[in-house]
């Protein structure tokens, strides 16, 4: 066998919303084991490039793989190497953290015996064992948002999407968050997509992507954009890459 | 175990199938608003409309019936129809709202085929309509409406579960064109009242045919007029092999055109963005 393939692979993806052009001619790559970090303003083109790669709609343009899956032609494949996590809030509110947990396992083949002895393991290790039985509508926000997290890791995906994951949520709430999937990355070896407009979620060590207006303007680690382009932060590469200004903080 | 490039086993698929149902299940247990509306739509036609208008609307002797009937119980299977019409519309209309909240995202990000999980949301939605109507055939007990053999109730239920399947197709095929919450009020409209209305499930058809033909071919091409007459002669422990063939071939039709307009590849939500 050769090298691995990449976790993501993007490859001269392009949409259109009637004559509106959303994305064109995206690529890049997300790197197995690596924390990458998809930067863009409101409008950027990522909430259509997360549809496409989670496979809401299909890609007309170019090519989508997962570990090396195409994502239109063995979509099981890839999607079942995949764990989400949508901007909006998709845990049943009524449902109790386990019951959205064995409803999410079902989804992949796994029975309800082994969706709650991953579930309670994650949760305790995540110290929120304690709020298996509690319904879903308890939890604070940022609680939701960790759970929804634990849910997406309960198939045990090698690549996890995060759609703006931190939106909403108060300082505190969003450094727990970035913390709890960082760490994962570390220990789990697991893929991360992380979709943000919020610079401040960037560290030197992460490769980012850098969409405006549907195009990829830079792909690279952190500290080599920077380098390229002569800047001290990477909100001041993105300024000038862009021309706009990103958000600092929530 | 399978490999983890393989296919699902059959285990596997009868998991995800169990939870999908499991979990439309539960919302409706947290959803007794929801419950006691469905009974209580009907129960008002029975009750109100029924009882005034069995004076005025005389009913002949027509198939399946073999003796005059109660105006009540040429109702109940158009009452029957609705309740399911009902259902099938605000699963469409559950659909749309999951797909606002992100939930219908998270059902077709699972590995199994969409096809797949389409039809286990049908089937959901197609068990919680029957439970509702075999909670109306309950009261409807106590008022003296009953199949003329216990076994009525038993051989309806292939009737009610093709005609579920029917509605549930029709109001997925429809939750795919519908963006905004708000247009359920326009279902209700333009969907509703009028296969509703334009149906059997009211005034027997002759009777129609009386003052319009016109309005008797509307009728008669109607789906909803033949789950009504399917579920009316499954109740008498009857087959109409015409309602059968229409229900099943309206089905296909509304079946075939939903999975389409969720066909990543062709459907309609790539139109919409979001």
């Amino acid at each position: 066998m050769s090298a691995e393939p990449p976790a993501l692979e993007v490859a001269h993806i392009g949409h259109s919303y009637g004559a509106r052009r959303a994305l064109d001619d995206v690529s890049f790559s997300v790197a197995p084991g690596s924390f990458t970090v998809l930067l863009g303003l409101n409008g950027a083109g990522k909430s259509t490039l997360f549809s496409l790669v989670t496979r809401l709609y299909a890609a007309r343009e170019g090519k989508i793989e997962i570990f090396g899956h195409d994502v239109a032609r063995d979509s099981g494949a890839a999607l079942r190497r995949l764990g989400v996590v949508f901007q909006a809030r998709t845990l049943d509110l009524e449902l109790s953290v386990m019951q959205n947990f064995v409803y999410h396992a079902a989804l992949h083949g796994i029975g309800p015996a082994e969706a709650k002895r991953r579930g309670l393991s994650l949760l305790e290790r995540a110290g929120l064992g304690d709020r298996a039985e509690d319904k879903a509508r308890d939890l604070s926000g940022g609680q939701m948002r960790r759970v929804e997290i634990l849910r997406a890791l309960l198939h045990e995906p090698r690549l996890l999407l995060l759609d703006e994951p931190t939106v909403g949520l108060d300082i505190k709430a969003r450094a727990d968050i970035l913390a709890q999937v960082r760490e994962l990355v570390a220990e789990r070896n697991l893929a991360v997509l992380w979709t943000t407009h919020l610079i401040d979620e960037v560290e030197p060590t992460d490769d980012v992507i850098v969409l405006h207006q549907g195009k990829v303007l830079a792909a690279d680690r952190s500290t080599n954009i920077m380098a390229a382009m002569r800047t001290e932060t990477i909100g001041a590469a993105f300024e000038r890459l862009t021309g706009a200004k990103a958000r600092d903080a929530a | 175990m399978t490999s983890e490039t393989s296919g699902f086993t059959a285990r596997q698929y009868a998991i995800c199938l169990s939870g999908v149902v499991w979990r439309e299940a539960l919302r409706f247990l947290h959803q007794r608003e929801r419950f006691v509306s469905a009974l209580v739509r009907p129960l008002v036609w029975l009750f109100i409309f029924a009882a005034g208008f069995r004076q005025v609307l005389g009913v002949s002797i027509i198939p399946p019936y073999e003796t005059y009937v109660l105006y009540e119980v040429y109702i109940t299977p158009g009452l029957m129809a609705m309740i399911q019409l009902f259902n099938g519309m605000q699963s469409s209309l559950s659909m749309v709202y999951d797909r606002e909240m992100g939930n219908m995202r998270t059902l077709l990000v699972s590995p199994f085929p969409r096809w797949f999980l389409l039809g286990a949301k049908l089937l959901a939605g197609v068990a919680v309509s029957i439970l509702q109507v075999y909670a109306y055939l309950i009261i409807a007990y106590f008022w003296e409406i009953e199949p003329p053999t216990p076994l009525g109730y038993l051989a309806v239920l292939p009737a009610l579960a093709l005609a579920g399947l029917m509605f549930g197709a029709l109001g997925m095929l429809l939750s795919s064109a519908i963006k905004q919450l708000e247009n359920f009020a326009g279902v209700m409209n333009f969907v509703i009242f009028p296969m509703f209305f334009a149906s059997s499930a009211l005034y027997p058809l002759w009777r129609v045919q009386e003052s319009s033909p016109f309005l008797y071919w509307i009728c008669l091409a109607n789906p909803f007029t033949h789950a009504v007459e399917l579920i009316r002669f499954a109740f008498y422990e009857k087959i109409s092999w015409e309602s059968l063939a229409a229900v099943a071939a309206y089905t296909t039709v509304f079946a075939v055109g939903a999975l389409i307009a969720y066909d990543p590849a062709k459907g309609m939500l790539t139109r919409k963005g979001g």
